[in-house]
This record gives C-alpha cells, sequence and structure tokens, in this order.
C-alpha cells in the first residue's frame, strides 16, 4: 500500500551537488522543497573525521561512500550484438549515495567548458567543413552559449571557493593561467595551491616544449574561505585523502560543506534520506509529474509525494533510468536513430599514463590534493589544429599525485615482477621518486552508444538495470594514441632516470580498473524535442514542471571533469525556474 | 606422504620461516634473528585462533604471503607482518560475505572486462581457489602448496600469473590476482585490520601514514624526504 501525501512546492530527487543548488535557489524564492536522498544521511562533523576517515582500506579499496552494487548497479555489453552482464563489483567509475552523493567523494577538479565545446558541431563544421565530421559521430552543440553560462560558472566557483589563476580576465589573456579558456569576468575566489615536486618539474618541461601550463583549478581551499552561502571553508592541509574520502578539514567543497548547512537550517526545506525514488508518475495529456514514489527503505513503506515541481537531479545513470521507468520521452533507438532517452551516453577515454622517475627528486606524493599540481590545455577540445590528423577532440594533461596512499600507488619501473624480493627493492626505492603523467581524453558522442533497460537483470527494489552498450569507438583510440605520444614528449623532457611509456592499446571498454566517474548524457540538452530530452533551460520537453539537472544533459562530453559544468548549468537552471517558469508555469521554449 | 604427518599447526611455524631471515613463533613471544639492519621486531602476528580459515587454508595462505612478500632487509615475511591474519578477517567479515558484490543471476560467462561473473563470495572462491590450488600442486609434487621449498613456491606462483597453470574448471590466472590483491592490500593498509603491523611497508617505502597535516610541510619538505616516522589509526586515538 502506499501512503499518498500532501503536495509541496518542489520535489527534489537526489540531494548532492545538483539537488542542493536547486533545493537551495528555490527555498530562497519562497518555496516548500522536500529532498529525497536514496542513501544515508551523513554530516562531515560525524562522519569525516580523523583518524578515520583516512583509513585507505575501507574508503578507497572496500568503497565506503559509493553506490552499492547489492541495491543497485549497471550492465554492460559492448555492442547490440552482446549480451549484457551486470557489473557486479564497482571499478571504472564510482558513483556516489547518500547526502551529498558523489560531491562528497570527488576530487575538487572544477573546469569551465571551452567556448567552442559549447558550440562543437557548429565550429568543428565551420573550421574543418561538415563532411568532416563521420556520420556516426552524433555530437551537438550545447543550445547555452559559453557566454551565457559564464555568470553561472562564476557563481558555482564561488561557492567552492575555487583556488586556481585566471588566463583569460575579460579577455585579457594572463600568462600563468589557463590561456585557452574563455574570458572570466573574475579571478579565482582563491589563488592556486602550493606548488609540488611533480608540478613543479612538469611546468618547466612543458615551457620548454612551448606549451602553456597553469595549476589546477582546485575545489580545495588554498586558504579559508566564506562562500557567499556565508559558509566558512578550512585551508587545506594536503592530506592526500581527497578522492573517494570525505575532508575532515572543510577544504573541499562539497555539498555538505559549501551548501548544506544553509540548506538545512531553512525551514522550508524537507530532507528525507532512506528515500529510494521508485518512479515519477507522469501525467501526459497534462504534460506534467504528478508526484514522485518512493519508499523508505528504513520501514519498507511506500509514499507517493505529489509536487508542482519536480527537479530529477540524481547521477546520470538514475536520471536515466527514473525517466525510462516512468515512460517520460522515448526511449533512443540506435537503428533508427528516434528517440532520444538513453542517447549519446559518453565517458571518458585514459591515454596510457606516463611515469617518470628520478633518482634525486623527493617527490612525497602523499602531501597532496585531489585537485593539484600542473595542467596544459594545448592539446585539448580544438585547441590545436586538427587539420589532416583524423580525430576530433583532445585531452587536458597533467602531473601531479593526487595521493601516496599505498595500497593502490606504488610505482616502479617497467620490467619489475609484482612481488617478491626485487619488487620490495624497487618499490622502497622508487615510491617517493615518481609520478605521473596523466590525460583523461574527450570522449565524444556515437550512434551506437547508449543506455536502455536492461532485460534480464534487476535492482533490489525488482526493477531492470541500467544498461550500457558502450564501447571505445575509432575517434577515442585516435584521440588517446595522439595524446600518449604527447605524454611520453612531455616525459623525456623532464629528463628523468627512468621513464615508463607504455603503448596505448586499443582495447575494449572495461568496468575494471578505475578510470573516470565521469558520465555523461542520456537525457541530453537540444533545441529539438526529438533529438533530444530536455531544452536550453534543462526542462524536460515532455513535462513542463519536470528539470533534468546534472551531467547526463551533456551532449557529449569533453575531457574536462564534468563537475564545473554540472553546478553552472544547475545555478542556470535554477534562474530560468525562479525568474521564468515560477511566473508563468509552461514550456520556456517553444519547440 | 611422510610430511603429512606432521601436524599443520605445528608446521604453520615452519612455512611462515621458510627462506627468510626472520622467524616469528605463531603464538609465543616474537622472535627475530635477521641482519642488523632488519626492521625492529613485530609482535606475534598470528592470531591464537583464526576466524574463518581452516589449517590448511591457513597454511596455504601464509606460505603464499611469505613468498609474495618474502622476509628480507627491508621487511618481515608477510605473514610476520600480519597479511594472513587481515586476509583471515577480510574473509570473515563482510568483505568475505559479498558486501557490495552483485550476486543476482544469471552468472554467465562474461569477457574479462566484464570483471568478476561469479556467484561466489569472496569466502567461497578462496576456499575453492585454495582447493584447485593444492590439488594441482599435489598432483606435481605430491604435497600442498605450504610444504614446498621457497623456489617451488615462487615457481608455482609464476605459473599460475602467466596462466599456465591448468586448474580444471577453475581460472588459476584470476586466483593468482585474487591472492596478490587482498595480499597487498593487507601489506599497506592500516595495521588496524591486523595486516602491516609495525607499519612495516610504510617505513619499507617511506609513508607517514596520517600525519594531522601537511599544511607546513608542503613547503618545508618540497623535495626533502619526509623524516618524521609514520602514524597508524590506531596512534590517533
Amino acid at each position: 500500500m502506499t501512503t499518498k501525501l500532501p503536495e509541496v512546492d518542489v520535489v527534489v530527487v537526489g540531494v548532492g551537488w545538483t539537488g542542493s543548488i536547486l533545493a537551495r535557489e528555490l527555498t530562497k524564492a519562497g518555496l516548500r522543497v522536500v529532498g529525497l536522498e536514496r542513501g544515508p544521511r551523513r554530516t562531515p562533523g560525524e562522519d569525516f573525521t580523523v583518524p578515520s576517515i583516512r583509513d585507505d582500506l575501507k574508503y578507497a579499496v572496500r568503497q565506503e561512500l559509493f553506490q552499492d552494487t547489492q541495491m543497485e548497479t549497471m550492465s554492460l555489453r559492448h555492442a547490440r550484438s552482446e549480451t549484457a552482464l551486470p557489473v557486479r563489483r564497482l571499478g571504472a567509475f564510482l558513483p556516489g549515495t547518500g547526502l551529498g552523493g558523489a560531491g562528497a567523494h570527488w576530487n575538487g577538479v572544477t573546469w569551465r567548458l571551452l567556448p567552442t565545446d559549447h558550440k562543437l558541431r557548429t565550429h568543428l563544421s565551420e573550421r574543418y567543413g561538415a563532411q568532416a565530421i563521420p556520420d556516426d559521430m552524433t555530437i551537438t552543440d550545447y543550445p547555452v552559449s559559453y557566454d551565457e553560462l559564464e555568470p553561472y560558472y562564476d557563481r558555482f566557483e564561488k561557492l567552492c571557493g575555487v583556488s586556481g589563476k585566471a588566463g583569460n580576465l575579460r579577455g585579457k589573456i594572463i600568462d600563468g593561467g589557463n590561456v585557452f579558456e574563455g574570458p572570466r569576468q573574475a579571478e579565482y575566489p582563491n589563488p592556486p595551491l602550493e606548488q609540488s615536486v611533480a608540478g613543479a618539474t612538469f611546468e618547466t618541461a612543458v615551457k620548454s616544449l612551448g606549451y602553456h601550463p597553469f595549476p589546477a583549478p582546485s575545489s580545495n581551499a588554498s586558504r579559508v574561505y566564506t562562500n557567499p552561502e556565508g559558509l566558512t571553508m578550512g585551508a587545506c592541509i594536503y592530506c592526500g585523502h581527497c578522492e573517494r574520502f570525505g575532508c575532515e578539514s572543510n577544504a573541499k567543497a562539497s555539498p555538505g560543506v559549501s551548501i548544506l548547512p544553509a540548506l538545512l537550517s531553512d525551514d522550508k526545506f524537507e530532507l528525507r534520506c532512506n528515500a529510494y525514488v521508485k518512479d515519477l508518475v507522469h501525467d501526459k495529456t497534462a504534460r506534467k509529474v504528478k508526484s514522485v514514489r518512493y519508499v523508505d527503505t528504513r520501514s519498507g513503506e511506500d509514499y507517493e509525494q505529489p509536487a508542482s515541481l519536480v527537479i530529477l537531479g540524481a547521477y546520470v545513470f538514475t536520471n536515466n533510468l527514473l525517466l525510462l521507468y516512468s515512460g517520460i520521452g522515448e526511449p533512443y533507438d540506435p537503428v533508427t536513430g528516434k528517440g532520444s532517452v538513453g542517447k549519446n551516453y559518453c565517458y571518458q577515454v585514459g591515454a596510457a599514463g606516463v611515469t617518470v622517475f628520478f633518482e634525486d627528486k623527493e617527490v612525497n606524493p602523499f602531501m597532496a590534493s585531489g585537485a593539484h599540481g600542473i595542467m596544459i590545455d594545448d592539446f585539448n577540445g580544438d585547441n590545436f589544429d586538427h587539420g589532416g590528423l583524423g580525430f576530433f577532440g583532445g585531452a587536458w594533461i597533467q602531473a601531479g599525485p593526487t595521493n601516496g596512499r599505498p595500497i593502490l600507488s606504488r610505482p616502479v619501473p617497467a620490467g619489475t615482477p609484482r612481488w617478491g624480493r626485487d619488487w620490495k627493492r624497487a618499490t622502497a626505492k622508487w615510491y617517493n621518486h615518481a609520478f605521473n603523467i596523466g590525460g583523461s581524453c574527450c570522449n565524444y558522442a556515437h550512434r551506437e552508444n547508449y543506455l536502455d533497460l536492461d532485460p534480464t537483470y534487476r535492482d533490489a527494489l525488482g526493477r531492470p538495470l541500467i544498461r550500457m552498450t558502450y564501447n571505445f569507438k575509432e575517434n577515442d583510440y585516435r584521440v588517446a594514441e595522439y595524446v600518449t605520444a604527447v605524454l611520453g614528449r612531455i616525459g623525456r623532457a623532464m629528463n628523468p632516470t627512468l621513464i615508463n611509456t607504455p603503448a596505448y592499446r586499443r582495447g575494449n571498454f572495461s568496468a575494471i580498473p578505475y578510470q573516470s566517474t565521469h558520465n555523461t548524457g542520456g537525457t541530453i540538452l537540444g533545441t529539438d524535442p526529438k533529438e533530444s530530452v530536455v531544452n536550453r533551460y534543462l526542462q524536460a520537453w515532455d513535462a513542463d514542471n519536470l528539470f533534468i539537472v546534472g551531467a547526463s544533459v551533456f551532449p557529449q562530453n569533453q575531457s574536462y571533469n564534468p563537475t564545473g559544468t554540472v553546478g553552472a548549468l544547475a545555478y542556470w537552471a535554477a534562474d530560468a525556474i525562479t525568474k521564468q517558469y515560477m511566473k508563468s508555469p509552461g514550456p520556456l521554449v517553444h519547440a | 606422504m611422510a610430511d603429512d604427518n606432521i601436524p599443520r599447526r605445528t608446521f604453520l611455524v615452519g612455512a611462515g620461516a621458510a627462506g627468510s631471515a626472520a622467524v616469528t613463533g605463531v603464538t609465543a613471544s616474537p622472535v627475530v634473528a635477521a641482519a642488523d639492519s632488519a626492521p625492529a621486531p613485530v609482535a606475534t602476528a598470528q592470531p591464537d585462533a583464526w576466524l574463518t580459515l581452516n589449517p590448511t587454508e591457513a597454511a596455504f595462505v601464509m606460505a603464499v604471503v611469505d613468498t609474495l612478500i618474502p622476509a628480507d632487509e627491508l621487511t618481515p615475511s608477510g605473514s610476520a607482518c600480519g597479511v594472513a591474519t587481515f586476509i583471515d578477517r577480510q574473509l570473515a567479515g563482510a568483505y568475505g560475505s559479498g558486501a557490495r558484490l552483485y550476486r543476482d543471476g544469471p552468472f554467465l560467462k562474461g569477457k574479462p572486462e566484464h570483471g568478476y561473473q561469479l556467484a561466489l563470495t569472496p569466502r567461497d572462491y578462496f576456499r575453492a581457489g585454495i582447493a584447485a590450488t593444492n590439488d594441482w600442486v599435489r598432483k606435481r609434487h605430491g604435497k600442498d602448496f605450504d610444504r614446498l621449498g621457497e623456489a617451488e613456491r615462487e615457481a608455482a606462483l609464476k605459473e599460475m600469473e602467466q596462466g599456465k597453470a591448468e586448474f580444471p574448471g577453475f581460472s588459476s590466472k584470476e586466483f593468482f590476482e585474487a591472492l596478490l590483491t587482498i595480499t597487498m592490500e593487507g601489506f599497506f593498509s592500516d595495521p588496524i585490520y591486523g595486516g602491516n603491523r609495525d607499519m612495516a611497508s610504510w617505513k619499507m617505502v617511506g609513508y607517514p601514514g596520517l600525519p594531522a597535516s601537511y599544511r607546513d610541510d608542503v613547503k618545508t619538505y618540497f623535495n626533502k624526504k619526509y623524516d618524521k616516522p609514520p602514524q597508524s589509526i590506531a596512534d590517533f586515538v
């Protein structure tokens, strides 16, 4: 039996970055908001404290803060002709669950997209000719320009207290920042973090090659900082326990540090944790979502929560699943190309990382933050000429360890055995004298990569798992090969004692090794309801009172970590709701 | 076979010490005979009673961790560092019972990129793997893995690592990977889990564990060796 609850103004599904931002903006606009979070309630002061939070085994290896695959996982096949099998243990990516979502355990790298990323298809067509884009590369423009989103990027950066150095201040190019970035109205809220040996070594080398290094844009505060919500972040203590952990010094921006304390003190907001959303009740004729149905996992009781406005702010997979479970929008069909839910699912493509070893340097990789080190953007997006290269896109490239936690991070020279006396000697010798240079490449949408419902495997609530039909494609392999060659060039320019330059191996996407939690797409932005799920304001084409917020709206995936863009789009959607939709509920874009 | 008459529990002492410089008693106080440069003695590394491993399995695990992490001037052996204890505790606990492992069927054979696709919990997977390894070793040598000499143990593990060891109906390579992974987890994790006793592995590589803050050190120790002793979670309690 389902208990029907009294209607509220807004229900927010998922209380991570996007859910928190939308809930905060809508309560400030006077609406009563209920936040439904499937996972447990965690608070930094209780759950992320020294010494327990620095437990490498519990958090980094046994995956304490991540989605529990016993509740819900995803299945994977590489092509439509195959049978998908469940990802039984998380590996490649680590979606969050619980209050704060993955925003509790991210690393804090906070990017903006390039202006050309915002109009990708148009830009590439203009520069290389429309015929240069392969037919099966289903990339599109964002229907929001960089200039339109700029104030919202700025807002999210101020919320997070991002530490960094501008490379383009209102059109003025500034050496030492990212000279490829779009014009920003203001400098970063905080100066860059302290330099690391790896970053300094990388910086010298890339400068000698004529590239343009800059410090990582980091949501780990370089100094004590009070954000526009009036919430104070501590200064980063370089503890080396960022990604996969909560931050005990409140220096890493997260919903729990940067926004929830303000939101939770507002009477207009009600948080319900352990509230596992099952589906949305959709009135197709009225083009409205009437309510959200969930189970309280503490009691097993089912509830239906009616609301005037529904915000879908869960992770990529859940945003897609809830549309598919609820019959909202038309599922994408890769054969006909029709339908849009599940379309343009993207990920990122790891280049083969280079490891450099220096007998005479003390790297101290354990003194680090999650977004630490020096980067270049010379080989990202369309920052370099792709004429004659046979691919589009690239990667940002970086050196600077995020940690020295030895269960997972113990570089040794190529050819070293993996165990025994020689392995011990090499590990002892090189642990503090090596670091990686890496690049996570963009992943441009492909007609055959998509999400839908698995026909066989079910989650703990008895619903179908999400099924990824996904593999790397020719463009991905070529980008990764190109970037791998650049990494080797940079590594050699450092004149290391030893260098590992593994060849890039073309292979299937693997669910096993960690790559990035940068899954995107499936509920993409667009200008045509037949080709996309949400309009430029992140409003669903098929339900006027449903806004879908998160990386699931990205039409394709850039090399950049998605959170900066996700946060900017969340503020952009919130503004559209409070300034337009609330005055006149209905479609904000007429297709 | 004559040596099968040796009580397993007594034999554990020998297995842990085989080919190593450090000798650690099972229940007695620690005895370490090593070169002057050897790390500090560690306290008793094995529990009086195993939580889940049976005697044959315990002997196997000790022999494996001592082969993967042999005693030398850098650290005592894997078992002397508590890695077998760690594995026993992990397999006895939530991880061993299949926490965070999706276990709905059907169970089909996937590609390597799909990862683990078996119905077995880690505890039962290790049970099956240990039995399969001992069956394979007995066919060739007439005795269990833990009773092989060090060179034979190394050779056997190498064959498994390279996928050359043929276990009927069971992947020796995958089982080796599982052994290597859990051994390294035990060797390098915080000592509160029973492995990495005396922070032996952290001292070996120069990992300081979890000092409260590097806020000043990140500048002071820029390109300088960090010389403060490591600290474990237990040191903060």
